[in-house]
């Protein structure tokens, strides 16, 4: 949730439920490996402070642990010399950190205006009773699939528009929802 | 006017695209060569480059239309700058609803960007020169990166580029999903490593802006145009468009009801159903019913009003709405427009970035109130509660225009199709509203009391 209106809106796209407050662990040993660590010092000569390489080594722990956890957050703050609470506050304010572990497909179905016209909603809701009636944002008991709603993709042209972890997929309508889902598995 | 000729989308679609060689091979970076070179005899300067874009009406493509040599202008000169450098940004933050035609030139052409940002950068003095894009565009990242890398490797950024003295890098910036990242100034905080909460104005961008040095942020469609207009001068771009304050190509995303949506390119001020011509017609050969010019914040127009519309800055103003990003979003006669408002209500809601209270608390309560007419619920009053609320969210009373933007729809729509708001509420289940007296209000912490929150 960006900000954070004090009125309730019901589903909110992006986040897990379970993340609201964050897990605390992710259970893994919280070290960059040579790789992310090689990818950090390379980020950290592109930016004149070490803050403004935030939002990307947050970028390469989600990429390392899946997810951002609150002891993730505590490691990415040491590094870059910031406080646990500030980074807290940014990783809350954007959607895409995950706040908790999301399944290995992350299914995100774009319901804006452009998809919406198009019957964005229906695929999304669809698409989450196909998979065993999963609420936006909870993932399957197998670890598999997560879905969520979310914000225009830049693909109104291809609507309804829905990207899967990092890639785009176009025209999900319902008549193709199946074949989708397959191709998935 | 002859038959037009693509320029910014000439190269999408075609084989390797992407590619340095072929970018090269269509004549690609000519115009840096050329300046570079220029530059060391005198020829080209970085005022005369700015002078170019000022003489050919080039305005911003991200939405608000500004003139872009007269923002590039407004950077001080460098003896009173007191040391600090100046930054370039990219605004590849591409998140209006409707709006996909930076994706287009980032995946298809993204060293037509590259240039634009050298020449930018020529122009104002730039070292090093960022590209903010947006967290979803996972691909069009990694293929930035991969252009950027080319042209280190041929010496066409770095440092003492082509042996001209000068030096420049340019550094992809991933964004995390916020939609107000790509007002200038969130864009800024959020480049700095902070939550996206737009700043104060003045001091402007230009003078105080990221890591408080002067700062320029252009559009990627702009920036694309620069490189176009040192290519082939600026009477050739002020030749192209409606009249001299509305020049140039310009890219046109159409999408909604139409057979074939996509990105279009047209000379500025192209007519609205020229423009439906070209994207073969509404679906089904169904009538338009309103159509959003210019992305989501944009306020809807019948499909009568715009029909003979010139789709340029300020044709679109002329008729009450905006370009915006030329976003066109078409809507048949069988559209459901308080659902499709509802809609839009939900996008700002969510992404109000929570700084100021007629923002954070109005988007939530147009929405709230769009919802229960939708769902049958709503109230006589709340068709002019809506306008109300509405009211007392733009114009001033915000730090950015996003709450400008989240009203927009309600409130031109609303009037424009009155009948299909009030069907919804006469068939309501809940049609009357009384407010109650102050002394029937049961205070929320009471009710909260009462279900054993706080015991």
């Amino acid at each position: 949730m960006s900000g954070g209106p004090s009125t309730p809106v019901d589903i909110l796209p992006g986040q897990p439920p379970v993340g609201e407050h964050g897990a605390l662990s992710c259970g893994k040993e919280l070290a960059f490996s040579a790789k992310a660590e090689e990818r950090l010092q390379k980020l950290l000569t592109r930016y004149p402070t070490k803050q403004a390489a935030l939002l990307p080594t947050l970028w390469i722990a989600q990429e390392e642990w899946g997810w951002i956890s609150r002891e993730a957050v505590d490691y990415v703050a040491a590094r870059l010399g910031l406080t646990s609470a500030f980074v807290w506050g940014v990783v809350t304010f954007y959607t895409m950190y995950n706040r908790a572990p999301v399944g290995k497909h992350l299914i995100q179905v774009c319901t804006s205006i452009s998809c919406h016209l198009n019957g964005a909603e229906e695929v999304f809701h669809e698409c989450r009773k196909k998979l065993g009636g999963l609420k936006p944002g909870e993932t399957s008991a197998d670890g598999k699939y997560t879905v969520v709603e979310v914000e225009c993709l830049a693909q109104c042209d291809k609507a309804p528009a829905v990207m899967v972890n990092g890639d785009d997929h176009e025209r999900i309508t319902l008549d193709k929802l199946d074949a989708f889902l397959a191709e998935l598995r | 006017m002859s038959e037009f000729i693509p320029v910014l989308s000439a190269r999408v679609g075609k084989k390797n695209s992407r590619a340095l060689e072929t970018y090269v091979a269509d004549g690609g970076y000519a115009s840096w060569k050329k300046v570079l070179a220029g530059s060391q005899t005198g020829e080209w300067t970085p005022a005369k480059v700015t002078d170019v874009v000022k003489a050919s009406g080039l305005r911003g493509r991200g939405g608000a239309g500004f003139p872009t040599g007269m923002k590039w202008t407004f950077v001080p000169p460098k003896e009173k700058r007191g040391g600090k450098p100046v930054y370039l940004l990219c605004n590849a933050d591409e998140s209006e609803p409707g709006t996909f035609k930076d994706r287009v030139l980032i995946e298809q052409d993204p060293h037509q960007i590259l240039e634009g940002m050298m020449l930018a950068s020529f122009a104002l003095d730039v070292k090093h020169a960022y590209i903010y894009i947006r967290g979803e565009m996972v691909h069009g990242a990694e293929i930035l990166n991969a252009a950027i890398d080319e042209a280190y490797a041929a010496g066409l950024l770095g440092t003492n580029v082509l042996g001209s003295g000068l030096d420049l890098d340019i550094t992809v910036h991933r964004g995390a999903g916020a939609y107000i990242c790509g007002e200038e100034t969130a864009l800024i905080e959020s480049l700095e490593g902070k939550r996206g909460h737009p700043r104060i104005k003045p001091p402007f961008p230009a003078v105080s802006g990221v890591w408080a040095a002067p700062t320029v942020v252009n559009n990627v469609e702009t920036l694309c145009c620069v490189k176009h207009i040192l290519d082939r001068g600026a009477d050739w771009f002020k030749g192209i468009g409606r009249n001299d304050r509305n020049t140039g190509p310009k890219l046109y995303c159409v999408s909604g009801h139409v057979n074939k949506p996509g990105v279009y390119e047209a000379p500025m001020g192209i007519p609205f159903k020229d423009l439906l011509a070209m994207c073969g017609g509404v679906r089904e050969g169904r009538k338009v019913k309103a159509v959003i010019p210019g992305g989501s914040s944009a306020p809807m127009l019948t499909g009568e009003e715009i029909m003979d519309v010139p789709m340029d800055f300020d044709g679109v103003a002329a008729a009450k709405s905006m370009l915006g990003s030329a976003a066109v979003i078409v809507m048949d006669d069988q559209t459901d427009i308080p659902k499709a408002v509802a809609n839009i209500a939900k996008f700002y809601a969510h992404e109000s970035c929570g700084q100021c209270t007629p923002c954070r608390e109005g988007c939530p309560w147009l929405l709230k109130m769009l919802k229960r007419i939708v769902n049958g619920q709503g109230k006589k009053a709340d068709l002019e509660m809506l306008l109300q609320v509405s009211g007392q969210m733009g114009n001033g009373m915000t730090i950015c225009v996003f709450a400008d933007a989240a009203i927009a729809p309600v409130l031109s729509s609303i009037p424009r199709f009155r009948e299909e708001f009030e069907a919804y509420v006469a068939k309501s289940a809940a049609p009357g509203f009384e407010v109650p007296a102050p002394d029937q209000i049961t205070p929320r912490l009471a009710e909260r009391m009462a279900e054993g929150m706080h015991s």
